[in-house]
């Protein structure tokens, strides 16, 4: 299943799961691994670091690309997947299980502008349509 | 990679394709006021025959000197076979082939020449050369910024190369980077881990360490590599490849060895050619590699398992990376870079070595001579590699004048740099000085300073 239900998404390709405590981790989609082809590398955010909505947090880059990851909501990175600096191919093999970042955030306002499933589908039927 | 221009008739039958009537054409869009280049002034192309009459007339001119400069770009013997191999049609070429189009061979010479610098300086990563020591040092000091993340100050030596230090601020000016000045010891010439002392406690993101200085001495490196990386900030290493045939590497450098290592390479079978091209080396650990800029070329194997070479971590150039790339150099030093590892490979490790013992061996011969020179002195007190500064009792700009005279280069004068030297010049040896030389430099300079202290009365 390409687009777990359950989860949030934004039209930057990133997944949002949101855990009971206000936590959240943080992912690339698996629409987002399969465009960039095999990763070789992965740059997750500073542990620590704040971060606003929509701002430039961290990088994958693949044999043919790199690109930037955007902090879905405004807030603290409270957890980094450290695998992913040893085996960044683990996010092409499942992208949903292979979290990058933990945030804590810090506008309670923003969860509802994420897309849900449906609005994510149809965002990337667009984009692969234009 | 052979240059094979079009002819008239290839160029008609390429504008008809894409449907242009003149190459003029393709530049329609260009703003009529923007495309006013006018050549006036250039006079009209001389043929080949006339070129080499013009140019024996001005080598003539320019005499046939012993020169005992250095001062960042050396004379040093370059072996026959190095240009008449690297001058081959399979190599000679002013463009820098690509991924899809360089060939195994170019980039199998730009790995060996990687694998020989990684060696030399003791790190583990080296790239495909940049374009001199100077730039390559500002690529050294922007990536430890990257790396170190927080601070934008970077120290740099008094004693490093003063041309290095205008082309390490004009090339980082823009990017809010903090560069200051540590002193150097008057006494012995060199950086002293006292000096540093003031900058404890105090955030910066590297030290620059030239090794030689630019007085030719040799500084405390172990000393100075362990306190920077007890800072939390990181080595510079900024040095002469052919010392390195002596000294220890800049991956030995102090507990940890120095984070990045760069230099001029030209002292490596590329001629003085009146300054340039050279070509700057940098090598760095390999947890900072996806920081360091330029190309590397990668040992791989293809589809079918056979060994290869290949154009390696491109995502941090600029063609993929764009605005965040780690640098906008898209281009090495190859013609340079192909005599280097063919000189290299011609030394090998025990001829490198060899070529360094002499030039100090030179350097402390020619010093033992001058110790009999009245009014000359050896300004600084510290060991030195093939450069010493020396201390004139009379004029060095006059002193210098004679020696040329008499068809001999001293060596550079400092006042220009330091004006707290007064009359000091910095004198060269490398292995292209036989002692008859040596003994000439000493008679010469005797007479040119004596002579020079009489008229100044």
């Amino acid at each position: 299943m390409h687009l777990p239900a359950d989860l949030k998404y934004t039209d930057t390709h990133e997944w949002v799961r949101p855990h009971g405590d206000g936590t959240v981790t943080v992912g690339i989609t698996w629409h987002a691994q399969d465009l960039l082809g095999d990763l070789v590398y992965v740059e997750t955010p500073q542990l620590g670091k704040s971060f606003k909505k929509g701002e430039e947090c961290g990088v994958v880059e693949s044999v043919k690309a790199a690109s930037d990851i955007y902090a879905p909501l405004s807030g603290d990175v409270i957890a980094v997947n450290q695998d992913l600096a040893s085996s960044p191919e683990k996010i092409n093999q499942d992208a949903y299980a292979a979290w990058m970042f933990k945030l804590k955030p810090s506008e309670p306002g923003e969860f509802n502008q994420l897309l849900d499933a449906a609005a994510y589908e149809k965002l990337i039927a667009s984009e692969s349509n234009s | 990679m052979p240059f094979i221009p079009h002819t008239e008739a290839d160029v008609l039958l390429m504008l008809q394709a894409i449907g242009a009537s003149s190459i003029e054409d393709l530049f329609e869009e260009i703003p009529a006021g923007l495309k006013d280049a006018r050549l006036d002034r250039v006079p009209p192309g001389l043929t080949e025959m006339e070129v080499l009459r013009l140019m024996q007339e001005r080598a003539e001119a320019d005499g046939r000197y012993l020169s005992f400069i250095g001062a960042g770009a050396y004379e040093h013997h370059i072996p026959a076979a190095v240009w008449q191999l690297a001058t081959r049609g399979e190599f000679y070429s002013s463009y820098t082939p690509y991924q899809a189009e360089a060939s195994q061979g170019t980039l199998q010479v730009l790995y060996e020449y990687q694998t020989m610098m990684s060696s030399l300086t003791g790190l583990d990563v080296t790239n495909a050369s940049l374009y001199d020591g100077a730039s390559a040092l500002a690529e050294a000091v922007l990536m430890a910024v990257r790396l170190h993340k927080s601070s934008h100050r970077v120290l740099l030596p008094a004693t490093l190369h003063p041309v290095y230090r205008d082309v390490v601020r004009s090339i980082v000016s823009n990017q809010e980077i903090e560069l200051v000045t540590v002193p150097y010891c008057t006494e012995k010439g060199t950086t002293l881990p006292e000096a540093l002392s003031r900058f404890e406690g105090q955030e910066f993101a590297a030290l620059v360490v030239p090794q030689p200085n630019f007085f030719g001495a040799l500084e405390p490196v172990h000393a100075l590599t362990d306190w920077t990386h007890q800072q939390g900030a990181l080595m510079i290493a900024s040095v002469n490849p052919v010392a390195l045939g002596l000294l220890a590497p800049p991956g030995r450098w102090g507990a940890r060895g120095a984070d990045i290592a760069v230099g001029e390479g030209q002292p490596l079978g590329v001629p003085l050619a009146a300054g340039g091209p050279y070509f700057g080396f940098m090598a760095c650990k390999q947890a900072h590699v996806r920081q360091m800029p330029g190309r590397i070329v990668g040992r791989t194997s293809d589809v079918d398992g056979k060994p290869g070479f290949t154009l390696t971590l491109q995502a941090r150039e600029q063609h993929i990376r764009r605005s965040k790339a780690t640098s906008n150099i898209c281009t090495n030093q190859g013609l340079a870079v192909t005599a280097a590892t063919i000189h290299l490979a011609l030394l090998g490790p025990n001829g490198l070595k060899r070529v360094a013992h002499v030039c100090h061996n030179n350097l402390l011969a020619l010093l033992e001579r001058l110790k009999g020179v009245p009014g000359v002195a050896r300004r600084f007190a510290a060991p030195v590699f093939h450069e010493a500064v020396l201390s004139l009792s009379a004029c060095s700009t006059h002193v210098l004048e004679r020696m040329r005279e008499q068809r001999l280069l001293a060596g550079i004068e400092l006042r220009e740099f330091y004006p707290e030297l007064g009359d000091a010049v910095l004198v060269c040896t490398t292995e292209t000085k036989t002692q008859a030389d040596l003994d000439r430099y000493a008679r010469s300079l005797a007479a040119a300073h004596s002579a020079q202290l009489d008229a100044a009365g």
